[in-house]
């Protein structure tokens, strides 16, 4: 066991930094490199947070839909294979749902602004 | 410096010309090198940019037009009405500045959120989508037989040069999957009519002022195909910057376009339109891939291409949006 802080914690730390003191003293093009710096360590942060329990529940509905087991990546490469060989298709009771719940974690992380994520979102997750 | 090559290159061309100053590059276009700059002259500074060759930035080599075919399709565009910035010079080895062209500055905003959320644009802003589809109609009708060597592309190979673009990340995505198959599934064949595509044709690659578009930018990914390509492309959601229920840029609506197109004289095919709304989807987001591929091998390390490989979740929503909608 690692001590302590976290990495959310550390991470969190120096965005905060960034944020508060460098942002200030620098324009122009550094600005903007900074802003997508400040952007990184942000998405950090929300993976860190939330990807333990959403990698879960991924792969228990990938469990349920493809009737095999394995790590989530293994997982979503056979479900990749099937929706490819016609196997699996939006007919397929389950799928629609699932690459919904599972596209909603990803922009969760990746891009929670984005405005399609913000409109499904208000349609309850 | 880049003022010095570019002082020896104008005086080659520019008669007159003495010199230029406030060479800046600018940061705005991702996709590649491009700096402004005025040319000193008796008569008063010549606003002019350069656009040259990336390092590491821009479409794949085997889709680009190429800077050479870039220039003359601005040319052409320019003697024909479309708007477009009047090319200056094209660069030639002497120049040592690369290979690409110089062009007039065009005065206006090519940043998207700016021309969506600013005053400045207001009044103008109701018009554009109308507007782009006349554009799109005058584009589609530059004479052939003038035309640079472009490659040629329909739907249906289209559709195989992105599967093996999507394969070759080897990146397993159930949504590109399963937008592959419908795409295959909806595959509209060969066009009526091929035409120029400029396959570029956006939000974020327009020239905007308080009257309107003012030039059209970006022509590298130019090539024959079906023109209804373009007609989807700018209504791709990616280039809406937020303005979600405005399909044509953030700006207005399809019907809009499609009547500011039909009014110049040319059909819209809608079904097909929207294939390739969905193709142009997906195809942004094998591009942020193809970002997240060359971040990781180089030769571009940079942030900014790190957090673009980041967005095609982006387009994985507006997919399942357009194949998979939810009830409301």
């Amino acid at each position: 066991m690692q001590d302590e802080p976290t990495p959310i914690e550390l991470t969190k730390a120096v965005a905060d930094f960034l944020r508060s003191d460098i942002t200030p003293l620098i324009s122009g093009h550094q600005a903007f490199k900074l802003r997508v710096a400040i952007n990184i360590l942000e998405l950090v942060t929300r993976q860190l947070t939330r990807e333990k329990e959403s990698d879960a529940a991924e792969v228990e509905r990938l469990r349920a839909l493809l009737g095999i087991d394995g790590s989530v990546t293994e997982l979503n490469r056979a479900l990749a294979e099937r929706i490819a060989q016609g196997e699996v298709d939006l007919t397929t009771p389950g799928l629609a749902e699932h690459l919904w719940a599972t596209t909603m974690d990803k922009l969760a992380v990746d891009q929670p602004n984005y405005a399609s994520y913000k409109r499904e979102l208000s349609r309850g997750g | 410096m880049i003022e010095a090559e570019l002082s020896r290159s104008v005086a080659r061309w520019c008669p007159g010309a003495t010199g230029v100053t406030g060479a800046a590059k600018l940061s705005g276009g991702a996709s590649q090198e491009t700096w402004r700059f005025d040319i000193v002259h008796p008569d008063g500074p010549i606003g002019a940019i350069l656009r040259r060759s990336p390092k590491g930035y821009g479409a794949a080599p085997t889709r680009a037009a190429g800077l050479g075919a870039e220039a003359q399709l601005m040319q052409l565009a320019y003697e024909a009405g479309v708007p477009s910035p009047r090319v200056m010079h094209v660069l030639t080895p002497e120049d040592e500045l690369g290979t690409g062209f110089i062009m007039q500055r065009v005065e206006g905003e090519t940043i998207a959120r700016k021309i969506l959320r600013d005053e400045e644009y207001a009044a103008a802003r109701p018009l554009l989508a109308r507007q782009i589809g006349g554009i799109l109609a005058g584009l589609h009708r530059l004479p052939q037989d003038k035309l640079p060597a472009l490659r040629s592309r329909g739907a249906t190979q289209e559709i195989g040069e992105f599967e093996r673009d999507y394969r070759s990340l080897n990146w397993p995505k159930p949504v590109f999957e399963l937008a592959l198959r419908w795409l295959r599934d909806h595959d509209p064949g060969p066009a009526a009519e091929t035409t120029l595509v400029h396959g570029d044709f956006r939000n974020g690659n327009l020239i905007i002022g308080s009257d309107g578009v003012r030039a059209v930018l970006d022509w590298e990914l130019a090539h024959l195909g079906d023109p209804m390509e373009d007609l989807g492309w700018v209504c791709v959601n990616s280039w809406r910057f937020g303005e979600i229920d405005k399909p044509v840029g953030g700006f207005g609506t399809r019907e809009e376009l499609f009547a500011g197109y039909e009014a110049a004289g040319r059909k819209v095919d809608p079904a097909r339109v929207k294939f390739w709304e969905v193709m142009g989807t997906l195809r942004w987001g094998i591009m942020c891939g193809g970002m997240m591929q060359r971040f990781r091998e180089g030769p571009d390390h940079s942030m900014e291409r790190a957090m673009i490989g980041r967005r095609a979740s982006e387009t994985e929503i507006d997919l399942l949006r357009l194949l998979a909608p939810r009830g409301s």
